[in-house]
């Protein structure tokens, strides 16, 4: 939690953090599911130090939260158009829900 | 040019408007089959048994109260009270949901802590303010009779008398428990005469200005989801937050169906409001406690004409004929 970074980025700005090669994934929130590339995604690998960054794409408000032992956090709530970052920099799994539509379940895996 | 240019345009919003009449809503049909997991397909020995077990006050402790004391059949499957009474007239805090098309939902109850139907159905058994029995007893109080030892044989074959198969059976017969076509489904099916005009405006209403579908949505007008709607509570309930702790669920309850919405009043998940007039002011005002509220919620500022219209839509949601039914007789 505390090495927990949230809010607003841009991969460019991630060049000048000390995570110098991380990479940042774009997971959208479609007809009430996480999506990678237009195909609905429950299970994502990534490495420490990687930013995902939610996008809203629903006409409806969002949400994205995790009460994982690795860490917690809430995002808020987000409308069409809008996006949240959040980065991992500890190994391990955690699940992120979207509060509002709590079919929206994705495990994430730092390695 | 001009005059072919506003031909053409002319052309082109008539066909706008004739599209949206002949529009493809088939999303708001319900499904033909409701699901059901593999382990506990829908059966007639199935529904039969769990039909028994929903209706047998045996299933209580003090053999008084049934499931179906509360979700009446003849009350839309709920008990048309604002709030629930349980076992020793005890005065429970929510709303009897109706079990109607509950077998499409995805999470169950008021605050989605049971997920699936057979996790839901032996929740209220043991719930020391609903039926208040203990299992352990009742599988022996069940295990006596001799109808119940046969169904249970029929319908689960070597699986028992246990906490596992009375879930499943009342499931299996919850899923048997649908709403039928109603005027909008006939509309939405091509017979354009099924609504009123009013009713059709209400529809523009309930998917726009009102933003009703915004969580109201797909077949069974739900979208599975939790939101505050900034009801007054003399003492908050916390709804969903109990399940999940995060701010915006503090408060915040399932989105119920609106089909059969005229069967199952009083409204809203503390039963506070007795007709779809008072829910629909409700909404307008945009709630009025803001703390938490759904980000969803905002002033309307309907008309009198569009709030009419929205009463229509809503009211042609309703069954019209609901399925019927005839009470079970209890296994001896």
């Amino acid at each position: 939690m505390k090495k927990l970074m949230m809010g607003l980025s841009v991969s460019t700005l991630l060049l000048a953090t000390p995570f110098a090669m991380a990479a940042e994934h774009i997971v959208g929130q479609k007809d009430k599911a996480f999506v990678t590339g237009g195909s609905p995604v429950e299970a994502l690998d990534i490495a420490v130090g990687d930013t995902i960054k939610f996008v809203n794409q629903d006409p409806y408000f969002h949400n994205i939260f995790s009460l994982s032992d690795l860490s917690t956090f809430d995002l808020g709530s987000f409308p069409e158009g809008d996006s949240r970052t959040v980065t991992f920099d500890e190994a391990g799994s955690l699940e992120i829900e979207c509060a509002i539509h709590p079919e929206m379940y994705m495990e994430v895996t730092v390695k | 040019m001009k005059k072919s240019l506003a031909i053409m345009t002319l052309s082109i919003m008539l066909s706008m408007g004739s599209s949206f009449a002949f529009a493809d809503k088939s999303g708001y049909l319900l499904p033909d089959v409701v699901p059901a997991p593999k382990d506990n397909q829908t059966t007639p020995e199935r529904v039969k048994l769990g039909k028994s077990l929903f209706f047998d006050p045996r299933l209580s402790e003090s053999n008084w109260i049934s499931c179906g004391t509360c979700h009446n059949p003849g009350l839309g499957w709920s008990d048309g009270l604002p709030t629930a009474i349980g076992n020793g007239m005890h005065s429970i805090p929510r709303a009897t949901p109706t079990i109607l098309n509950t077998g499409y939902n995805k999470f169950q109850m008021w605050d989605g802590r049971a997920r699936t139907l057979e996790e839901q159905a032996v929740g209220p058994i043991q719930a020391g303010g609903e039926m208040n029995q203990d299992m352990g007893e009742l599988l022996v109080e069940l295990n006596a009779i001799e109808g119940y030892r046969q169904m249970f044989e029929i319908a689960y074959p070597g699986e028992g008398i246990t906490e596992d198969t009375i879930g499943k059976a009342l499931a299996a017969f919850q899923r048997t428990v649908v709403t039928t076509d109603s005027p909008f489904d006939l509309w939405i099916k091509g017979d354009e005469g099924a609504v009123s005009e009013s009713a059709k405006q209400g529809f523009e209403v309930f998917e726009g200005k009102a933003r009703c579908a915004l969580c109201h949505s797909d077949f069974n007008f739900t979208d599975d989801g939790f939101h505050n709607l900034g009801l007054t509570e003399e003492v908050p309930d916390l709804g969903r937050y109990n399940v999940r702790r995060v701010s915006i669920l503090r408060g915040a309850f399932k989105t119920p169906t609106l089909r059969d919405i005229t069967l199952t009043a009083p409204y809203m998940h503390n039963g506070m409001y007795a007709t779809l007039e008072e829910v629909i002011e409700h909404y307008d005002r945009g709630g009025d406690v803001k703390e938490s509220l759904s980000p969803n919620m905002q002033p309307l500022n309907l008309t009198k004409q569009e709030k009419a219209d929205l009463l229509a839509f809503l009211e042609s949601l309703s069954s019209i004929k609901p399925l019927e039914f005839t009470f079970p007789n209890l296994p001896q």
